[in-house]
């Protein structure tokens, strides 16, 4: 046997596969929960399922597990389609958002299950588990009760049961939601970090951008069952393919416009209190659109003179304004459309008053149009 | 595409394990619970000599003076043993409630005591105590030239049945008072409400789904009790007639089956009364943080008031113990407020002569607990676990035994089964032990199933999955997490079975074949025929006291422990 059990082995052992999930539709009778799911994840890599609750993202991740039947499409790990396979003899290791820890078991208990289901020799079970423990820095609690340990402890107890089967895939199911928000933060970056050490395919469900953006790979943005974009975080937040992605990661303004060319090139125009808006060559050819700006990419001009080269012209009243400390956001009526605007802030600097008419800049090359 | 569809989704919904089991529990229910009532509706609805449908027997029995004079008696005790347990219970649960009392402790022993003793055990006990000639009247007499008729005729079935049920009330009306959060109360008093028009505008809507459900419970209980009028010499009641009928007159005799057909319309219209009181009003209210209503300190003269009526309902709770226990060791006890001297033959009687009544009993009962809570698990994890077509119905006609009396119970059997013969000996098969066990396991699955239910719903289903998850099959998830992790409540269950149907003595009054498969509560009966028996029929008495308190303990110490574990995982 040339097993080493050090968690370097461990890492050794594991191969990295990719996942593909192809034309994947599942109902919950006349309740179409995915719509046509199409994903590659690649061997290794560590991959986000975003979106709001009730998106579809956990029961795409319990698909891969096995606890869902799709009506259509299929699952394949490594290539193998697994989509017949009954949970038990997937090799997908799952970490459940509750842990799911058996309270009648004992940590090191708990951790050997899955390796006493494979039928693995006793002496091998002890030296893995150890190996597995140690890998979460918990060997010293092996005897307790998961009663007896904290959230963060219990964390790392279940993760360590999953990749003690060496899993072909490490399945997270909002893992961190339970735990408080000191303990997230650190637990997110000992998550990367194990998993860049055991190079293992992780999937990573969550509602919550932040926790994609700092540690995943990709993300696949969802909602209404569909996957609405998939790419890297920067990406993403830069390029949002719709409305939703835009407004799902970070804030976005959106403002109704229609694409014309008036012999100056093609331009959006919005309405009044905006001057037509210059649109990138790439753009398409859209007639009508949603103009999407981040709030940091309008410039406020007190003194008012004429737009910088390459900028629309905003002019409006600011209706109300919030301090966030780094930056303060004013909310800014622009021909009856509110825009969120938001100016760095230093110590010393006077705040806009509500109420006040404002003048601002937008550089065009920032802004995108979005079909409606 | 569509075909594999098809074909995954079968494997989804329909797995081989699960429908075997399914269809086992079912074969088993229809052939021990539901052929044999529906066979004895039947009858009733039948001709007796040419087999057609008529109404005639049911004519029969509303034209003969007997029966509507037994129906009419048991309606009149059923409600009136309503009255009397709640005016045991109504100060009690209202005394908990309200009042910082130390006391309380006393007052929830008071709601567990009455329960380990069934009432046909005591009731030969409080005949002597509370009889014509009883203790307490014997004194009143030479005191004070007065008796009160405590025990003559339904007087007596009345005393000793709400003395036993009483504590249905209490614990249904107490829990529903405690889930009342403060809040409510309060807010009444804030818009202007206060004394005794909060208490009757408020507090008492809201506790009312609690008390209706736990009358009802004793109404059906003391309606299809045959034990207590049976020991009593009560004959004309509708459970006492149904067993005599069929007794002396044979089971072809259809007025039998009659009386069980209304004891059966009786026992729904009962509970159906009761769901109808529950529908829509969980009432539920607490929120977060303390529950309950506001409690206040009593005042002298009233705790000395709160002190005399718990112990006055203390001692008649305990009354049919303590009879029990001096008659188990009286010599002689007629005539006179104790027994003359004591002596210990009768436990040696019982014990030399009546061994086979115990080891029966303790066979019989852990025999039909461990098909309960096998049959209870197995009905818990189908309906909560799986998506087999049906399984609603498992549960559904398992609990439907509530509404079956133990003594229609019996005559269905005897009726389905004493035609069959058995292989090789030829006896029928009702004369076959086996039968008794299957019978007490049918009255009591009722209750095991709703422990088992209740434990399984602890489960949570992601450590299930993650076992799954792991690499384990489902059955092997089944005997490696569930089972382990419903262990408690299994346990309990099992207890509460056992304790239960070691003193069950409706359907086995009828089943009982022989002497020697007899089991100790037959026993008891046979017994307290005779002055003679008395002795050691209540030594044996004792046993099944300690038999149900034992059981009654352990499962509650079970809970405990169950409930502290749960409580440290938070």
């Amino acid at each position: 046997m040339n097993h080493q059990f050090s968690p370097a082995a461990l890492a050794a052992q594991i191969q990295s596969v990719g996942v593909d999930i192809e034309g994947v539709n599942l109902s919950y009778g006349s309740n179409h929960v995915l719509k046509d799911v199409n994903l590659a994840i690649k061997p290794g890599e560590f991959f986000a399922f975003l979106g709001p609750s009730g998106c579809g993202k956990t029961t795409l991740l319990r698909l891969i597990a096995g606890f869902n039947t799709a009506q259509r499409g299929e699952v394949r790990i490594g290539g193998r389609d697994i989509s017949v396979l009954p949970p038990h003899r997937r090799d997908v290791g799952m970490v459940f958002q509750s842990y799911a820890l058996w309270p009648h078991m004992t940590v090191r208990r708990n951790v050997a299950f899955g390796l006493e289901e494979r039928r693995v020799p006793r002496a091998e079970i002890e030296r893995r588990v150890d190996a597995a423990l140690d890998l979460v820095g918990l060997r010293h609690l092996a005897d307790r009760r998961p009663s007896q340990l904290s959230g963060g402890q219990q964390q790392r107890v279940a993760l360590a049961r999953t990749i003690v089967i060496e899993p072909k895939v490490l399945l997270l199911d909002e893992p961190l939601s339970n735990l408080d928000a000191k303990l997230r933060v650190q637990m997110r970056q000992e998550l990367l970090s194990l998993q860049r050490k055991l190079g293992l395919t992780t999937i990573f469900v969550t509602h919550d951008q932040e926790e994609a953006n700092t540690i995943c790979d990709r993300i696949a943005v969802m909602e209404d069952g569909k996957v609405q974009q998939v790419g890297t975080p920067q990406d993403l937040y830069d390029h949002p393919a719709n409305l939703f992605v835009a407004g799902f990661l970070g804030t976005a303004n959106v403002l109704d416009g229609a694409v014309r060319d008036d012999g100056a090139g093609r331009r959006v125009f919005v309405g009044s209190g905006v001057t037509p808006v210059a649109l990138p060559p790439s753009a398409g050819a859209d007639a009508a659109g949603k103009l999407m700006f981040r709030p940091q990419n309008l410039i406020i001009r007190p003194d008012g003179g004429p737009p910088a080269p390459g900028h629309a012209r905003l002019t409006g009243t600011i209706r109300h304004r919030e301090f966030l400390g780094a930056s303060i956001r004013y909310a800014v009526d622009v021909g009856g459309q509110l825009v969120q605007v938001d100016a760095p802030h230093q110590a010393g600097d006077a705040l806009l008053a509500p109420d006040a008419p404002i003048v601002l800049d937008l550089a065009a090359d920032k802004a995108r149009l979005l079909r409606p | 595409m569509t075909s594999l569809a098809l074909t995954r989704d079968r494997i989804a919904r329909v797995r081989p394990g699960p429908a075997l089991a399914a269809l086992l529990i079912a074969a088993f229910l229809l052939l021990f619970l539901v052929v044999p009532v529906v066979q004895v509706i039947f009858v009733a609805f039948q001709d007796k000599t040419t087999g057609a449908f008529t109404l005639v027997n049911f004519a029969d029995f509303f034209r003969n003076d007997l029966f509507m004079r037994s129906f009419a008696n048991s309606f009149y005790v059923s409600a009136m043993s309503v009255v009397v347990a709640s005016l045991l219970a109504l100060p009690l649960a209202y005394l908990t409630m309200r009042f910082e009392f130390r006391g309380a402790v006393l007052i929830q022993s008071l709601g567990i005591i009455p329960l380990i003793m069934p009432p046909f055990i005591g009731a030969v006990a409080m005949q002597l105590l509370f009889g014509r000639n009883g203790s307490v009247n014997l004194l009143l007499r030479d005191h004070f030239g007065v008796s009160i008729p405590f025990m003559e005729g339904l007087n007596g079935v009345i005393f000793v049945q709400s003395i036993h049920y009483f504590p249905f009330i209490l614990i249904n009306l107490s829990a529903s008072l405690k889930n009342i959060d403060r809040a409510m109360e309060e807010s009444a008093q804030n818009l202007g409400c206060h004394g005794f028009r909060l208490f009757r505008r408020i507090v008492f809507p809201l506790a009312m789904p609690g008390y209706v459900a736990g009358a009802s419970l004793v109404f059906i209980k003391v309606f299809d009790d045959l034990g207590t009028p049976l020991l009593l010499n009560v004959n004309d009641m509708l459970a006492p007639q149904a067993y005599l009928r069929i007794s002396s007159i044979g089971i072809a005799d259809p007025m039998g089956y009659v009386i069980s057909v209304v004891l059966i319309a009786c026992s729904l219209l009962a509970l159906w009364v009761s769901a109808l009181a529950m529908r829509g009003k969980d009432y539920a209210t607490v929120q977060r943080g303390g529950g309950g209503l506001a409690k206040r300190r009593l005042k002298p003269l009233e705790l000395v008031a709160a002190y005399a009526v718990v112990l006055l309902i203390l001692v008649l709770v305990l009354a049919p113990h303590v009879g029990l226990g001096l008659l188990s060791f009286a010599t002689i006890w007629s005539f006179s407020p104790v027994p003359d001297a004591f002596t210990l033959k009768h436990y040696q009687t019982v014990f030399t002569e009546s061994g086979q009544y115990i080891t029966n009993t303790l066979l019989y009962a852990s025999l039909a607990a461990l098909l309960d809570v096998v049959i209870g698990t197995a009905i818990a994890y189908l309906v909560l676990r799986t998506k087999l077509p049906g399984r609603q119905w498992l549960d559904y006609i398992a609990m439907a035994a509530l509404a079956v009396p133990g003594v229609v119970l019996g005559i269905g059997y005897l009726r389905s089964f004493y035609g069959v013969p058995m292989p090789f000996t030829g006896q029928p098969l009702s004369n076959f032990w086996l039968i008794l066990v299957f019978a007490l396991a049918i009255r009591r699955l009722p209750y095991a199933l709703r422990a088992c239910t209740a434990a399984l719903q602890q489960v949570s289903s992601s450590l299930e999955e993650a076992a799954e998850n792991l690499g384990a099959t489902k059955l092997r998830t089944v005997g490696r997490i569930v089972v382990p992790l419903m262990s408690g409540g299994i346990l309990a269950g099992f207890v509460t079975s056992f304790a239960t149907a070691a003193v069950e003595l409706s359907a086995t009054i009828m089943l009982v074949h022989s002497q020697s498969d007899a089991p100790l509560a037959y026993g008891l009966y046979v017994y307290m025929q005779s002055a003679a028996g008395r002795g050691p029929g209540a030594a044996l008495g004792v046993f099944a006291v300690v038999i149900v308190g034992l059981g009654t303990y352990l499962s509650h110490v079970v809970i405990e422990r169950g409930r502290r574990e749960r409580g440290q995982d938070h």
